[in-house]
């Protein structure tokens, strides 16, 4: 018997306009609401000399994104900040990959190692952060060094369970083939862990900002980062640009979690298996 | 065409012996106890027995996958295919990617990878679906992919390991009849293990029946019927009488 092919099946249909607006409307008003809850604290809540304490959104908006020199100041920090989240999860992602592939060709590779690996997320990376400084200097190559510790784990972790749940039967055809191990790895485990691996990714793009801003705290040699600014900031009572940078922060590593969302989403349409 | 298959000629490349073989697992279980057999080349073998009789281990000590612990197994140097309970499909890979996984890593030539791919999806009826993904297919599609693609071997051993085992009854006939116009089109060694007597008689030269655990051949009836075979033949009086003679051996295999 002879099948046709035919159209191939359907795959489920774009979201709606209605089903936008259901997505985006809800959080929209909860910024509204917070945004309300503000202004009360701002205007209502404190005294016109205690104000430099919440002060109200658009004076944070006008002093710290409508004033060029001051968004320039911001900005510039946020490049550097940035700089040192992504070398530092570049390097993550790196070390992450080859500890997490290594402990899967070799049992004992992982039973060696996978305890420190854990350790090595329990362990206040915040409390070691001193010793770097004491160790490698107070500038850039210290920042990297707490970026990648604070975001190697989830990549070990999602990399290695990628590459642990594939198919037993998956594996028999590969060995049925007598396919050496390097050839394997390319063919069927990392692909077949690959979705597993971007959600690692993800995770840790969050924290590498997270990293590298508390980088800055500790570390203030060489060009200025948004953390350095941040405690500037602080120390002049200068609660407008406190705030700006607060939120643009919180912008970075927004940014790097959706830019791996979305690759997870592009390349999840064919290599994740849940999509059916 | 008809053939029958004493009328083939072989070499050694395709035979699967079995001299007093055991397996016992790690965990003690003895799974194959004494198991003699032969299948020659040209043969097309159905092993029929209870669930847990050591059926599919039989098989995967043919391919290599398992070990024998006690007596050997001589099975001939030819290339061998092996189809899985599941279609083990990657979920990544075109239907063409997919059929042409096994050439490629043999290291085949890309144009000849094409052309048996080509040759293989026309053999089973798959032509027109190299596109799709594996997700798109349903599950007697996937498992035509999955024969597609231990033909491109050119096997002179085919191993089948309960293939059809999850499909609805009407997939699984169809499915059985295709199988039949492989063998015929394209001769091997066949051994397919099975739950399933129609099936068994259907596809077969020669039913092996096991008995529960640990597994020993018990009997073995000869299916004498003409290649290639049409779905009607199972309402004929001979296939009647060859599935009772079968199901017999396996009721005093399993009492």
């Amino acid at each position: 018997m002879t099948l046709t092919a035919t159209q191939p099946m359907s795959l489920p249909k774009r979201r709606s306009g209605r089903g936008w607006a259901a997505a985006v409307l809800p959080p929209l008003l909860v910024l509204a609401g917070f945004l309300g809850l503000w202004y009360l604290m701002s205007y209502e809540l404190l005294a016109p000399d205690r104000r430099f304490l919440v002060p109200p959104p658009h004076r944070v908006v006008s002093v710290g994104f409508l004033d060029w020199e001051n968004l320039q100041a911001l900005l510039v920090g946020l490049v550097v900040t940035m700089r040192v989240a992504g070398v530092g999860l570049l390097a993550a992602i790196v070390i992450g990959l080859a500890v997490a592939i290594a402990m899967s060709q070799a049992a004992w590779v992982e039973r060696s190692l996978y305890p420190y690996a854990v350790t090595l997320q329990t362990i206040p990376i915040l409390a070691l952060v001193p010793l770097f400084g004491f160790w490698f200097g107070f500038g850039f190559f210290s920042r990297v060094v707490v970026c990648t510790m604070i975001s190697l784990f989830p990549i070990i972790a999602n990399t290695l369970f990628g590459l642990k749940s594939i198919d037993p039967a998956l594996r028999e055809l590969f060995a049925l083939q007598k396919v050496g191990r390097w050839k394997r790895l390319r063919k069927l485990d990392l692909p077949f862990a690959l979705t597993a691996v971007l959600a690692g990714f993800r995770i840790s793009a969050g924290l590498s900002v997270i990293g590298a801003i508390v980088g800055d705290f500790f570390f203030r040699q060489g060009t200025t980062g948004i953390g350095i600014l941040m405690s500037l900031y602080i120390s002049r009572l200068q609660s407008e640009l406190l705030y700006a940078s607060i939120i643009l922060s919180s912008l970075l590593g927004i940014v790097a979690f959706w830019l791996f969302s979305g690759l997870s989403f592009v390349v999840g349409k064919r290599f994740d298996r849940s999509q059916a | 065409m008809t053939m029958t298959a004493s009328q083939l000629v072989f070499d050694d490349a395709g035979s699967v012996d079995f001299h007093d073989l055991g397996k016992v697992f790690a965990n003690g279980t003895q799974a194959l106890r004494n198991v003699d057999l032969s299948v020659g080349s040209g043969e097309f073998v159905s092993i029929v027995g209870p669930s847990g009789c050591g059926k599919s281990t039989l098989l995967r000590i043919a391919s290599g996958l398992d070990t024998p612990t006690t007596g050997h197994a001589t099975v001939g140097d030819g290339a061998i295919g092996f189809v899985f309970q599941e279609a083990t499909l990657l979920h990544w890979r075109t239907v063409a990617r997919n059929v042409e996984l096994l050439m490629e890593l043999q290291g085949v030539p890309k144009r000849e990878r094409a052309e048996r791919r080509e040759e293989a999806l026309q053999l089973v009826g798959l032509d027109g679906f190299q596109k799709h993904l594996p997700k798109q297919l349903s599950g007697g599609m996937k498992m035509r992919v999955s024969i597609a693609r231990a033909l491109t071997l050119n096997p002179d051993i085919f191993l089948f390991d309960e293939p059809f085992g999850a499909l609805d009854e009407l997939t699984r006939e169809r499915l059985n009849v295709e199988v039949t116009n492989v063998f015929a089109a394209r001769p091997f060694t066949g051994m397919f293990i099975t739950h399933n007597i129609f099936e068994a008689v259907f596809l077969s030269t020669r039913v092996v029946v096991m008995s529960g655990r640990p597994g020993t051949v018990v009997g073995e009836v000869q299916v004498p019927l003409p290649f290639p075979r049409p779905l009607d033949l199972r309402f004929d009086r001979a296939f009647t009488r060859l599935v009772s003679e079968v199901s017999g051996l396996l009721r005093e295999g399993s009492s």
